[in-house]
């Protein structure tokens, strides 16, 4: 018997998976326990080094992980079973696909020799999956499975980020093999690009600097490529106006005046406005959503388009740009900026004086004017409410619906990764989840779940979860006993037919937070709504949930209805047409 | 609207071709033919693909298919001086001596060749472009067509124009 060989430690595919997350540095996993992942939970018990965020049902586990990811920059990572806890994390990992949210996903699989008969939980976990993941794998060998999981999180962080998920049988679990973690990744099919195309910055740094009335459109890419900081120097250099998507949110500053507030169909009229009156368009990591462009014909009519994208796919998808630049948004802007300080050239002072002129002439319309003197208690000043009782530096989760809209509108914020929403795919049930990663990973910080009665109530299992792990999240319930979304669209375009859009049979929330373990507040009252967040906001170590009951009828303005264009908004019912 | 034959070069692992039909319906392009096989590196499959649409939408099916990260890599060979085959086998009645006649004088002209003969029929080979092979089938009388199996479309670039890992 050859000595050598005896000493070299193997380890069961379970140790394996364990070892390979702490080889990342992945703090924590959020998962819930199965019969396919009973040896993987068995090597997690046997450890310290990765922490597991027990949840309440798998998509928490994939919203939980995504908001860590959110929040930190890093990869969320997930672990559940095969069959139903693999089906369950589907809502989750495309939502995370969406918003190219770097993701691994751990699925425990039916063992080899059962796949393909229909076992007990099992699902296709890889074919189910395929169309919003990133990309996927099914290991079939323990000896690939070290390095599987290094190229998992190689190809969720790189790139335009996204979710990867890896199914792994149970047999693969507790076969042996020697750990070997690769130190390096080398995929002969994936080679993402990093740095952008010198001649195509060259010719945009001019386009730039010729403009007449410039405008800076920053999306969600911008955060992900941590380019918050090249975003606001660039603007700020220029002196040109800048808008940003709903992902884009804290990509600069929104208190600062070269802030125009949100595009799209719910942005402010002066974003809108002069993002179809512009003459050099410089869109950053920003794909040109539906919601964000309004009918594609009227889309900025007069605009030569700069845009910096890491996706290829994204550029010219569904608007055509005159100079595509391919790279990291971060390396790109800085490029940029090299090359416009060393042209020794200005943007055009006086055009760009006019043109602020016409921006502040759009601005004084104040598209963000609500009824300040309703006795009602209005969704838009909780949020305002919000903002000063959280003096604007907390974490912002949100659900989906009119809430969300109205957090992103009048939250002002002014830092990256502190605005944490489910854009892309707009999936209710996402903010409770994604708080307890947000919490976890910035335990000292202030973290706030805007919602709404029904949003919440699609993961309000969470709470449980909360408990558990003591993350004194506040949950700002906007409680208009309606699908305010929903019911805002059948107001507005099906003739008042509110078709099963109502919230009948809501549970008693302060009752409902109280059983969990929390604490629980109703606010009917505008008079107490500072008051409440105040005192919400003092109790450090608890989970508090802040029921406002708020006008039923608000709804979310100005507009750009479908078909519409940037120019054609509805600012409100009793406000002229723009 | 144009035909275009994208020719691509991708790992030889289970489900990389489900990737690229995948990307195809979810996406709504068109697929008019596809053919794949392993290459002499048995690690990797070479997939020739028919699909038609405006510069845009090959434009994005091109971009879409190099980002799946099964995808080695990929050209559209529409874009250049390159060969096209694709090989059909085809059943045909050969009763009579008039028809049995009547085909081989067809075969012989299109340059196919009989692999199979029955008491009543023939199997036929036939090899060439897209065209031709309608051609062969238009040539035929159609109550003569028992049976027809078509690979779809094989294409490599013309002269020193390859596509390699």
């Amino acid at each position: 018997m050859n000595m050598a060989n005896t000493e070299i430690e193997t380890i069961t595919g379970a140790e394996i998976v364990i070892r390979c997350l702490a080889a990342e540095g992945v703090e924590f996993v959020f998962g819930y326990p199965g019969g396919s992942v009973l040896h993987i939970y068995d090597a997690l018990f046997k450890q310290t080094d990765v922490q597991h965020i027990l949840v309440r049902h798998e998509q928490g586990a994939t919203h939980s992980a995504d908001g860590y990811a959110r929040a930190t920059g890093k990869p969320g990572v997930v672990l559940v079973t095969s069959g139903p806890g693999a089906t369950n994390a589907v809502t989750g990992i495309a939502t995370a696909y969406m918003d190219s949210i770097p993701m691994v996903v751990i699925t425990g699989q039916v063992p080899t020799s059962l796949i393909g008969n229909d076992a007990f939980q099992e699902v296709d976990a890889v074919g189910v999956t395929r169309p919003c993941v990133k990309h996927n794998f099914l290991v079939k060998d323990v000896k690939d499975l070290a390095r599987t999981l290094k190229e998992a999180f190689f190809v969720a962080t790189t790139g335009r980020p996204g979710p990867v998920l890896v199914d792994i049988p149970k047999d693969i679990t507790a076969h042996t093999t020697v750990f070997d973690y690769p130190q390096t990744v080398d995929m002969r099919s994936y080679k993402p690009v990093t740095m952008g195309h010198m001649g195509q910055i060259r010719k945009a740094s001019e386009l730039i600097l010729s403009a007449k009335r410039p405008m800076i459109y920053t999306g969600g890419g911008a955060i992900l490529g941590n380019a918050a900081e090249a975003v606001t120097e660039f603007t700020r250099l220029l002196g040109y106006p800048i808008t940003l998507t709903l992902m884009g949110l804290g990509a600069y500053p929104a208190t600062d005046p070269q802030y125009v507030g949100m595009l799209g169909m719910h942005g402010t009229y002066e974003a809108n406005m002069a993002m179809h009156e512009c003459d050099v368009l410089i869109a950053i990591g920003a794909r040109f959503d539906d919601r964000v462009t309004g009918d594609l014909a009227k889309f900025c009519p007069y605009a030569k388009i700069v845009h910096i994208d890491i996706d290829p796919s994204s550029i010219s998808k569904n608007v055509q740009v005159d100079i595509p630049i391919v790279g990291n948004v971060n390396s790109v802007l800085h490029e940029l900026l090299g090359l416009i300080r060393e042209s020794n050239r200005q943007p055009d002072k006086e055009a760009l004086t006019s043109w602020w002129a016409q921006i502040d002439a759009w601005r004084s319309k104040e598209c963000l004017r609500y009824d300040r003197n309703s006795p009602l208690i209005k969704p838009q000043f909780v949020i305002e409410s919000l903002y000063k009782a959280t003096q604007g530096d907390a974490f912002i989760t949100s659900d989906v619906g009119q809430h969300q809209m109205w957090a992103a509108q009048y939250y002002k914020f002014d830092k990256p990764r502190r605005w944490i929403n489910s854009g892309g795919l707009g999936t209710m049930g996402f903010g409770l989840p994604s708080a307890i990663g947000v919490q976890l990973a910035h335990p000292e910080a202030t973290v706030a779940c805007v919602t709404g009665e029904a949003s919440i109530q699609m993961c309000i299992q969470e709470l449980s979860t909360c408990m558990q792990y003591d993350l004194p999240i506040k949950v700002v319930n906007l409680n208009n006993r309606y699908m305010g979304m929903v019911r805002q669209w059948q107001e507005m375009f099906y003739d008042k037919r509110y078709s099963h859009s109502y919230m009948d049979a809501l549970p008693d929330f302060v009752k409902l937070a109280e059983s969990y373990g929390h604490v629980g507040m109703r606010i009917e009252n505008r008079d107490d709504v500072e008051e409440a967040l105040k005192e919400a906001f003092a109790m450090k170590n608890r989970l508090v949930f802040l029921d406002f009951v708020t006008d039923q009828t608000e709804n979310v303005y100005p507009m750009v209805a479908t078909g519409k264009g940037h120019h054609e908004m509805f600012l409100g019912p009793d406000r002229e047409l723009a | 609207m144009r035909r275009h034959t994208i020719s691509i070069l991708l790992e030889n692992e289970a489900g990389a071709l489900s990737r690229v039909a995948g990307l195809f319906s979810a996406r709504g392009y068109n697929i008019e033919s596809l053919t794949v096989a392993p290459t002499e590196d048995p690690s990797m499959s070479r997939m020739t693909l028919v699909t038609s649409g405006s510069d845009n939408i090959i434009e994005q099916i091109t971009k879409q298919l190099n980002k799946l990260v099964d995808v080695i890599k990929l050209i559209d060979l529409t874009e250049g001086q390159h060969i096209e085959r694709e090989l059909m086998l085809i059943k045909v009645k050969a009763a009579s001596n008039n028809q049995r006649e009547e085909v081989k004088r067809l075969v012989d002209i299109f340059r196919g060749r009989i692999i199979d003969v029955a008491d009543n029929n023939y199997t036929i080979e036939l090899t060439g472009t897209c065209d031709k092979i309608d051609a062969f089938i238009k040539a035929l009388e159609e109550p003569l067509i028992i049976e027809v199996v078509r690979t779809g479309i094989s294409g490599i670039g013309r002269g020193n124009k390859s596509l390699q890992a």
